[in-house]
């Protein structure tokens, strides 16, 4: 592969020359950055731990542009990483040493909206709010909500496929869109679905959407736009047991209901965004439900009643029903802001996002208890109970070498659990660099050697992205050798296909 | 290998590769019709049948691909579930593994999404007998490409569905469909308009040439179903239909049973595949759409091209849904639009990559 060409500092300096001179024809002069002083705020997105210079950044403004950046580095064989808004948390978009990070930032127009196709076709620098504010006016939105929303790009969520609270009942990216253009490596532009239903052929948009910018650089995306329901209510319930709650969020399901969202957090994770936002949030609490509800009043009525006594059966403590709109973003709040609430009581903190059948949630916050002794690190744990999707927040100190050292351990040991239940190492978040090597745990040889195929069919010289996502049987071999302890192999119950 | 029936999958396939023979999957045959002609030697699911696992608190049902779909539906049912999708079974003894593979959805897809929507997790078969599993069975899953998802619409042509395991959700607590007399372009801006509206809308159908008769059916909590019923009665002047008639009906148009379906001989049953809001095409004969304009059905004689070139120019697509006579011209193809024309050959190297011997390209998916 080009990217593992001697890498001395005096050939990447000729190689970028190179670039940079192919280059400057095609772009405008601002539109190309390649001086370390301009290209340093691309070499990390948000998994800020990992870093890499590229040898250059394009950020062209026209489809025609772009086409002619993938030519050039194409024929030069350069490997491109495309970027949104470089707000992912596993570092898809973290360059590629002698790579070129093709951003799509300038693809901020909404080109159109049509309210009663509920369509919006949108450049991939749009932001996901931006899609949703624009949309308003007609008593329409963009479902998909991810934390980072205000900041994130449509590009970037259909790169990771991204979900958010609400995911539960609207689902995710891969639901809410219904076409792509695309540019593939080889420079031609294509369409991965359709207005109408059913594009013809094989459903390449399903794979395209969450294929971290591996498969085409995304210049323009279709999305679907959903009526704004009239009332959204939450109910926040208090538990004393993290297990009540748990199976609290399972007996929601079984009662036949789809909440519009269905969080929880953990004690830890309570006491750190309450001191934070001050969401009134009960602090002597285990384990604290947020559980809404949204459509016509009466439908609301009818479900917050429902919910409230399945909550009441399965123990909960205390119940508060949000009675106006202020109310609900006031305990919405807590849960939107456990991040820079982790951010205030540690210095760092390493966010996980493994996902898990529902019934294992008292199960893996157990076992990350047992973790938080063996690491010596805490843990706060927030997440999308309603999916499984877990979000615990490793804290520690990121100039302790040692500690950083001991974070990545503990979260891979983690993500190693939520596979070992039946789950996955990451639900929304992406594989990107950070989970590159628990890939070769949660697949077997024969599933990777499929994703370098399908890489492959789109992309021959595995040019685009590369490194990302899909670890190759050397890196798996590597991994393995690590992990081995005794020479035994990390869980060997379980099944290796 | 596990079992012998996989054993015997094995075999076959790796049979078919050495003596460069095409293997076609098939279930009960309950959608030989469906797609292009039928090639090869079949390789039989219907063995390998069984609810592998269903845990309705988890949303999820696990499946082997040769197990009945009335079976299936008939566990979720018990547990107050569905396939929100609601598959068409087009025969009595119709598989999962042909659900999958003609990846169809009914009346209920306008809104809930369509049955690649549901999918979350794959066990195959690949073109060297190598078993393989993408996905899961956990509602949000981003690790690896989500190979899962292309076998649904795949007929067959990618690799052997061994298990699948598929998203279920409740029933709804209410169910009510409404009608009223209108015409095709007015029922067509009608049902787009109210979806762009807060209102529990589930389904959509008109039927008629000019004038028609729109159905809609409301489902989701009772006092939601109730509101939109008086509403649309007020606003609209729209009839509720009597439970058991409106229940026939979408049975009926799922089922393509309904008597609008029964055409001649020399006509082609013609799906049309098109942007929701497009204008009334200007076809003779009697409508059928479906999915708020989306899908729309025409008896026709009319020539291939032609069809197409009507869908084509409204950006959507048109396929001979039911032929007497199957042959390529008749179906919708990547081909036929110059910017997924290009994605031609990232199919074929697909393909190839599952299937590196051709086992499974009988040319049943153009």
């Amino acid at each position: 592969m080009s990217t593992a060409l001697d890498t001395s500092e005096n050939d990447i300096l000729i190689r970028q020359q190179e670039l940079v001179r192919a280059l400057k024809p095609l772009l405008p002069a601002h539109a190309l950055l390649w001086e370390p002083e301009d290209t340093i705020p691309y070499e990390c997105d948000g998994l800020a731990a990992y870093r890499q210079m590229p040898l250059a950044v394009a950020l062209p403004e026209t489809e025609a542009q772009a086409v002619a950046v993938i030519k050039v580095c194409q024929e030069l064989e350069v490997p491109i990483v495309p970027r949104g808004s470089g707000t992912g948390l596993s570092g898809g978009a973290m360059p590629i040493a002698q790579g070129l990070v093709l951003s799509l930032a300038k693809f901020k127009k909404i080109v159109k909206v049509d309210p009663i196709a509920r369509t919006a076709v949108v450049q991939p620098g749009v932001r996901n709010l931006a899609i949703s504010e624009a949309v308003a006016q007609h008593g329409l939105y963009y479902a998909p909500d991810p934390s980072s929303q205000i900041a994130c790009s449509i590009g970037g969520n259909v790169s990771e496929n991204s979900g958010g609270v609400h995911c539960l009942k609207y689902g995710l990216t891969l639901h809410n869109i219904l076409k792509v253009r695309a540019i593939l490596m080889n420079g031609e532009v294509v369409e991965f679905g359709s207005l109408a239903p059913d594009a013809p052929g094989l459903d390449l948009l399903s794979i395209l959407v969450g294929s971290e910018g591996m498969l085409a650089v995304i210049t323009e995306v279709t999305v679907k736009l959903v009526p704004k329901p009239q009332l959204a209510q939450v109910i926040m319930a208090s538990f004393d047991d993290v297990g009540k709650g748990g199976n609290a969020v399972a007996a929601i399901i079984a009662a036949g209901i789809i909440p519009a969202g269905l969080e929880m957090m953990d004690k830890a994770a309570t006491r750190a965004v309450e001191e934070f936002v001050h969401a009134g949030y009960d602090i002597n609490a285990e384990a604290i439900l947020l559980c809404e509800s949204d459509g016509t009043p009466e439908e609301v009525a009818e479900e917050i009643e429902r919910m409230t006594q399945v909550l009441n059966q399965c123990g909960a403590i205390r119940i508060q029903v949000s009675q106006s709109e202020a109310e609900r973003l006031k305990f919405w709040s807590g849960r939107k802001n456990a991040f820079p609430a982790a951010g205030r009581i540690s210095p760092d903190y390493y966010c996980m996002d493994g996902t898990i059948p529902r019934q294992h949630i008292a199960t893996l916050l157990r076992r990350i208890q047992e973790m938080e002794k063996k690491y010596q690190l805490r843990c706060m744990n927030v997440f999308h109970a309603g999916d499984g999707n877990m979000h615990p927040l490793i804290l520690f100190n990121g100039s302790d070498e040692d500690e950083w050292h001991r974070a990545e351990e503990f979260g891979s040991d983690i993500l190693e659990t939520c596979v070992e239940l039946g789950g996955t190492i990451t639900g929304e978040h992406g594989v990107g660099i950070e989970k590159i090597n628990s890939m070769c745990v949660q697949f077997g040889e024969s599933e990777r050697e499929l994703f370098w195929g399908v890489k492959a069919a789109f992309d021959p010289k595995k040019l685009l992205n590369p490194d990302k996502a899909i670890p190759t049987l050397h890196r798996c071999a590597e991994y393995g050798r690590m992990r081995i302890t005794g020479g035994v192999l990390p869980h060997p119950e379980l099944e290796r296909f | 290998m596990s079992s012998p029936i996989l054993k015997k999958f094995q075999d076959q396939i790796i049979q078919a590769g050495q003596s460069k023979e095409l293997l076609r999957i098939t279930g009960s045959g309950s959608k030989d019709w469906y797609g292009n002609a039928l090639k090869g030697q079949t390789l039989s699911t219907k063995e390998y049948a069984g609810i592998l696992n269903y845990q309705p608190d988890e949303l999820v049902i696990t499946v082997k691909s040769g197990t009945p779909l009335k079976e299936v539906e008939a566990a979720l049912a018990e547990k107050g579930q569905q396939f929100a999708f609601e598959p068409p079974h087009f025969g009595p003894n119709a598989t999962i593994g042909g659900m999958i593979g003609a990846g169809l959805a009914g009346p209920g897809r306008v809104s809930v999404g369509g049955l690649r929507d549901f999918v979350l997790g794959t066990k195959i078969m690949d073109g060297q007998g190598q078993m393989m599993d993408f996905g899961g069975t956990v509602m949000k899953n981003v690790a690896g490409y989500d190979v899962s998802r292309l076998m649904p619409g795949s007929l067959g042509t990618l690799a052997l569905l061994l298990d699948v395991s598929i998203k279920v959700l409740p029933v709804a607590a209410a169910t009510a469909t409404v009608r009223v007399q209108i015409e095709q372009s007015k029922a067509i801006h009608l049902m787009n308009l109210l979806a762009s509206q807060p209102w529990p809308l589930n389904a959509s159908a008109w039927v008629g040439e000019n004038l028609g008769t729109l159905h809609l059916r409301l489902s989701g909590a009772k006092a939601a179903v109730q509101s939109a019923i008086s509403s649309f009665s007020k606003t609209y002047g729209m009839q509720l239909m009597a439970e058991d008639e409106a229940r026939a009906f979408w049975t009926s148009l799922r089922e393509q049973t309904h008597s609008w379906f029964n055409r001649t001989q020399a006509e082609n049953l013609w799906r049309m595949a098109l942007p929701s809001t497009a204008e009334t095409l200007l076809i003779v004969g009697e409508t059928l759409i479906e999915w708020h304009g989306g899908q729309r059905w025409y008896k026709s004689k009319q020539a291939a091209k032609e069809m197409k070139a009507l869908a084509q120019a409204l950006g959507g697509h048109a396929s001979a849904f039911r032929s007497e006579n199957k042959n390529e011209t008749l179906l919708s193809s990547v081909k036929d639009n110059p910017l997924t024309a290009a994605l031609a050959p990232v199919e074929d190297r697909l393909r190839k990559t599952f299937d590196p011997q051709g086992v499974f390209a009988t040319g049943r998916l153009i």
